[in-house]
């Protein structure tokens, strides 16, 4: 099996010496010039995309023993702030693909047909897509429909995924599905389906108010006759609550705290331009900057605490599915989310009509578009129900230091 | 001494469980029988009334759910701390 060598020596490598945060700037570079285009026409963030795979950043999280370079969980999100500063489209797309492949690193070792997929992922720098939105089910990813249906050592899988954030540009399709034709809705697995192996029929449009570029389209999805060993046997149940779950709040988040960044990084530009003006005066906008900075501050310790206990966690799936630990990251979530979206208005109400307007150096509109995602990615009503049930059953230990 | 019976009879009032508890063995993996996270609240909720007992946290992972004869042995170490 040497494909994925052969692979590797046709693509132009870039030998990864230079940090993550270098080559994440450059990509920025590139994201930040067509950030504007791809969310007017709501296109697919491609040169973005195509800067991140010449860079080498689509493989960073597979171990070095798989050719990969083997990157923490804090890394990818100190990258996916950089992006996010840029164009939170791409930005999104960055995260989600490393929330996928964190489920891959963190669950499919055993699995050799999924450690030849990871060497192929670091080598051929494949995008990774995620299903697990479905007709009839909804947002709830922890509840299938659709199901595995084997005949001998193949399968077949049809699903109405009514939303697979941009499948029609992914290399690979991470799928929920029902363990078999007569398992609970709850008894998933995760299907790996690369894209020449599917058939993806357009069921819905992604004309939204933000986040255009993911091109979050529905999707008829339908395999047939793929090898069973392309169905991570481990339950699904364990890859949300032991990699997923965590990866989604810390790496959103991340991408969240950028677009706040970029929003106050303009608010404070704005103030220091006025106070240069008028010296001696502080501007009218300088205590709410004070404020917006304030908070920025909070959200990123939040997001830094997180990560924190989760790379202590890391490799240990009895912490990992601890029920503290999950309500720590959900709490992650809902509070970041709703902090980002305060901060970039906040960082608006400095900048006044200058941010308001599109093409001016002070322009919000994309980013307050774009931020308000945050709190309905997976909703933070259906997190505050879910941390409501655990907490029935949680004790806490009141320490400020450790969990 | 807690009994494997008395495990069953709590899962029974389980929502999530209701239509399989009977079918169960006492190692079947009940998430995979669709116990889910919901429903695994419930159930520490039901053992903790019905046992008079409350789980510490170091419990609350989701092994210690997982099958009815590592609930049973659960509940009668908490059952033995309580009554130490």
């Amino acid at each position: 099996m040497n494909m994925h060598v052969e692979v590797a020596a046709a693509l132009p490598v870039a030998t990864p010496v230079e940090s993550l945060d270098v080559r994440a700037k450059r990509v920025a570079e590139q994201a930040a010039r067509h950030a504007d285009a791809v969310d007017r026409e709501g296109r697919f963030p491609a040169e973005a995309v195509a800067a991140l795979k010449a860079e080498r950043l689509l493989g960073i999280q597979v171990p070095h023993s798989l050719g990969g370079e083997g990157a923490t969980m804090s890394e990818i999100a100190e990258l996916c702030a950089i992006l996010g500063r840029a164009c939170s489209a791409a930005a999104m797309v960055f995260a989600m693909h490393h929330i996928k492949l964190a489920s891959l690193v963190t669950h499919g070792l055993d699995s050799a047909w999924h450690c030849t997929l990871m060497e192929r992922i670091a080598a051929e720098q494949m995008l990774i897509a995620s299903s697990t939105t479905e007709a009839g089910i909804g947002g709830d990813l922890r509840n299938s429909l659709c199901a595995v249906e084997a005949e001998g050592d193949a399968f077949r899988l049809t699903k109405e995924a009514s939303v697979i954030s941009y499948g029609a540009q992914a290399d690979l399709i991470l799928a929920t599905a029902r363990r078999h034709t007569e398992a609970a809705t709850s008894d998933q697995v995760l299907v790996a389906l690369l894209a020449d192996q599917i058939t993806l029929e357009r069921t819905g449009v992604w004309d939204t108010l933000g986040m255009r570029g993911t091109c979050s389209d529905g999707f008829l999805l339908k395999a047939e006759g793929l090898p069973l060993a392309q169905v991570l046997q481990k339950p699904f149940a364990e890859i949300a609550a032991q990699s997923m779950l965590a990866a989604s709040h810390l790496l959103w988040g991340s991408v969240w705290f950028g677009i706040a960044t970029y929003a106050v990084d303009r608010a404070r530009a704005f103030v220091q331009a006025e106070a240069r003006k008028k010296p001696g005066q502080a501007p009218p906008g300088a205590l709410r900057l004070a404020e917006a900075a304030n908070e920025l501050q909070a959200m990123k310790s939040t997001i830094v605490a997180g990560l924190a206990r989760y790379e202590a966690a890391k490799g240990d799936p009895d912490a990992l599915s601890a029920i503290g630990f999950s309500i720590m990251l959900n709490n992650v979530k809902t509070t970041v989310s709703v902090q980002a979206v305060d901060i970039v208005q906040r960082a608006l109400s400095v900048v006044g009509l200058a941010g308001y307007k599109n093409g001016t150096p002070f322009s919000l509109g994309r980013q307050l578009r774009d931020v308000l995602s945050a709190p309905l990615m997976i909703n933070n009503d259906r997190i505050l129900s879910n941390t409501a049930n655990l907490l029935l059953v949680q004790k806490g230990s009141g320490k400020l230091l450790s969990a | 001494m807690v009994e494997i019976s008395d495990i069953r009879d709590v899962l029974k009032s389980l929502e999530s469980l209701k239509g399989v508890a009977d079918t169960l063995t006492d190692d079947d993996d009940l998430f995979e029988k669709g116990l889910d996270s919901f429903g695994s609240v419930q159930l520490m909720l039901a053992l903790e009334e019905r046992f008079e007992i409350e789980f510490p946290d170091s419990a609350l992972g989701r092994r210690s759910f997982s099958t009815i004869r590592i609930i049973r042995d659960t509940v009668t170490g908490l059952c033995q701390q309580e009554a130490a």
